[in-house]
């Protein structure tokens, strides 16, 4: 799926948050969103998602404009990842990601066969169909973000938002997160991440956008996006970049 | 963790736990009669409903029948109903609210009700008025907290709640009040006697007018059960999963309130069924709403039933069910959250 955003703008009274942003993620694309905290990425999640709809400019997603659906027909075609976050209650994982199925039933029903084997065949994708039957609380963070992958999964949206999946995770379950996430991309999805590590962006993405306050400072293939000047005009700090054999390598200055 | 098997296991136990219980019952009471005979004059009576009185031969006295089927099986049909509804609405607040804390009472439905019925009791008002007071109050103070809720900037979740305190908080001040000025001799009792909660006064045609908001509130409850799951993981997540969750939540919204509404008016405020019975059924029957909102149906009406079986036995003198519900829930309620394994 196609995604293209053209002067999306968002702000709450004075304060604005995202100003004509615009920019595009293809088909089969890794799109990491980079950002200091509070530069408008999960804002930006939300527009696409049509949490809030006080927002002007346009969201498209193949050429349809997504303030227009309804919220069964926007995750007919958008499906939100979010951070592992503690639940009220306690549900099975296999529930959880049955969940991903519901806009396909009428309100008043609940999941069948069809559904079930949808929910089955997410799960063998990310490889946790031996988590069916564990409460989702009791999982690692790691597993719980697998599971919120298999619940999009589940959903059949091509377009999949990753609003800082990897925050909370241990590095080899960042890896294991980010892996997923280019796979996905790689057969087929379009994949939007926001991440708080460039490094992230230089291993993983095909393309990265860089948001300072609300506009775009940057857009266009991770080498080219994440510079020296780059990183300390978003984070105000001084950061080499060390070419490997093995691609970039982000190191502290000194003295910083 | 319950798997569905164990689900669906424990929703069958509770069925017939229930119907064990409500045969039970009829043969409770100073003025006993068998078993054997209950299930025989409920099912003349039930039979003579299509083919006429007199269609079948009676082997028992004529008071026995009167007994069973004039003063026990309302009370018996009331306290089903109720417990029902009560812990039905608990489960689907719960739910919509994403919290575990929520009960019956949270949108000020009961506090609502009971002023309702202490104002008409003070205007000297039948009882068949004072159920209906007791009705339309409730109804009107959750319609009063959904506006002021709507109309506050912020969160809905946390507006219809702190509307709901203040809401009852007015209302409670309003039955203090009427207290205050009631006549201490006959009213003021009346009153105090209401707000502690009773089914003693149940009557057959009580039965269907009960029945009716119920079933219309229950229904929705049970076909959004689902939805319920997906609501309970919160606003943004809901509607990222494709939920229209505005319409969803008010409809659950309004029929839990009517439930409650329509339980409170004819039996006076009976706390503790909608905190404790929901907690109880996720133990029995897990957090998933689509076993856990059939299980608190039979398990809340099961509950009811018992407290009131209690109430109406234990001593010479019947005890108001309001302060065994609390007497039994309270602890009860305690074992569970102290229960060191499981999460609520």
């Amino acid at each position: 799926m196609n995604l293209s955003i053209e002067n999306l703008s968002f702000g709450y009274g004075a304060r604005t948050v995202l100003h004509e942003v615009s920019f595009t993620a293809q088909t089969g694309e890794l799109l990491a969103i980079l950002g200091p905290n509070g530069v408008g990425k999960t804002t930006l999640f939300k527009c696409i998602l049509g949490l809030t709809r006080r927002y002007t400019g346009t969201i498209r997603a193949d050429d349809g404009d997504l303030a227009a659906l309804s919220p069964r027909e926007r995750a007919h075609r958008v499906a939100a990842i979010p951070q592992a976050h503690p639940l009220s209650f306690r549900y099975r994982v296999f529930d959880m990601v049955l969940m991903g199925t519901s806009h396909t039933l009428s309100p008043l029903a609940v999941p069948g066969e069809r559904e079930r084997a949808a929910a089955r065949a997410a799960m063998a994708r990310v490889h946790i169909e031996h988590l069916g039957d564990r409460p989702f609380d009791q999982l690692s963070g790691g597993e719980q973000q697998l599971v919120f992958i298999a619940r999009a999964l589940a959903q059949e949206a091509k377009l999949l938002l990753m609003d800082e999946p990897t925050s909370s995770l241990d590095y080899g379950n960042r890896l294991l997160v980010l892996q997923v996430a280019r796979d996905l991309a790689r057969s087929g999805y379009t994949v939007l991440l926001s991440t708080h590590d460039p490094q992230h962006a230089l291993w993983f993405a095909d393309r990265a956008l860089a948001l300072k306050e609300g506009r775009v400072l940057a857009l266009g293939a991770p080498e080219a996006v994440v510079t020296s000047d780059l990183l300390s005009q978003l984070y105000g700090r001084r950061i080499d970049l060390v070419p490997t054999p093995q691609g970039t390598v982000l190191v502290p200055k000194e003295g910083d | 963790m319950v798997s569905e098997k164990k689900a669906r296991r424990a929703l069958l136990w509770l069925g017939l736990g229930l119907l064990v219980l409500f045969l039970i019952s009829f043969s409770l009471g100073r003025y006993g009669v068998p078993p054997v005979q209950v299930v025989k004059i409920l099912f003349t009576r039930f039979v003579e409903l299509f083919a006429g009185r007199g269609a079948l031969s009676r082997t028992w006295t004529e008071q026995m029948e009167t007994v069973v089927v004039n003063i026990r099986l309302p009370r018996i049909l009331m306290a089903c109903m109720v417990g029902c509804s009560l812990a039905a609405a608990g489960t689907a607040f719960q739910g919509v609210f994403h919290n575990p804390m929520a009960s019956p009472d949270i949108l000020g439905a009961s506090s609502g009700a009971a002023f309702g019925a202490a104002l008409a009791i003070l205007l000297g008002a039948s009882s068949r008025t004072i159920t209906l007071s007791a009705f339309g109050f409730g109804l009107v103070t959750v319609g009063l907290v959904m506006l002021v809720a709507r109309r506050a900037p912020g969160a809905r979740l946390i507006n219809l709640i702190l509307a709901g305190i203040m809401l009852s908080s007015l209302f409670n001040a309003g039955t203090s009040y009427i207290k205050l000025v009631a006549d201490p001799s006959n009213q003021l009792p009346q009153i105090t006697y209401w707000l502690m909660g009773s089914l003693s006064g149940t009557r057959l045609p009580d039965i269907p007018l009960a029945f009716l908001p119920m079933a219309v509130g229950l229904l929705p409850l049970f076909l959004l059960r689902w939805q319920l799951n997906l609501l309970s993981l919160g606003e943004s997540e809901a509607r990222s999963l494709g939920v229209n969750t505005n319409r969803v939540r008010l409809i659950l919204l309004l029929s839990a309130t009517l439930i409650t509404a329509a339980s409170v008016s004819f039996s006076g405020m009976i706390g503790w069924v909608g905190l404790v019975v929901p907690h109880l059924c996720r133990k029995l029957a897990g957090s998933d709403h689509r076993y856990l909102m059939p299980a608190s149906f039979l398990c809340g009406a099961a509950f009811l039933l018992l407290v009131d079986d209690v109430s109406r036995n234990l001593l010479a003198v019947e005890i108001p069910i309001g302060i065994l519900t609390a007497l039994m829930g309270a602890p009860f309620f305690l074992y569970l959250i102290t229960r060191k394994e499981e999460k609520l």
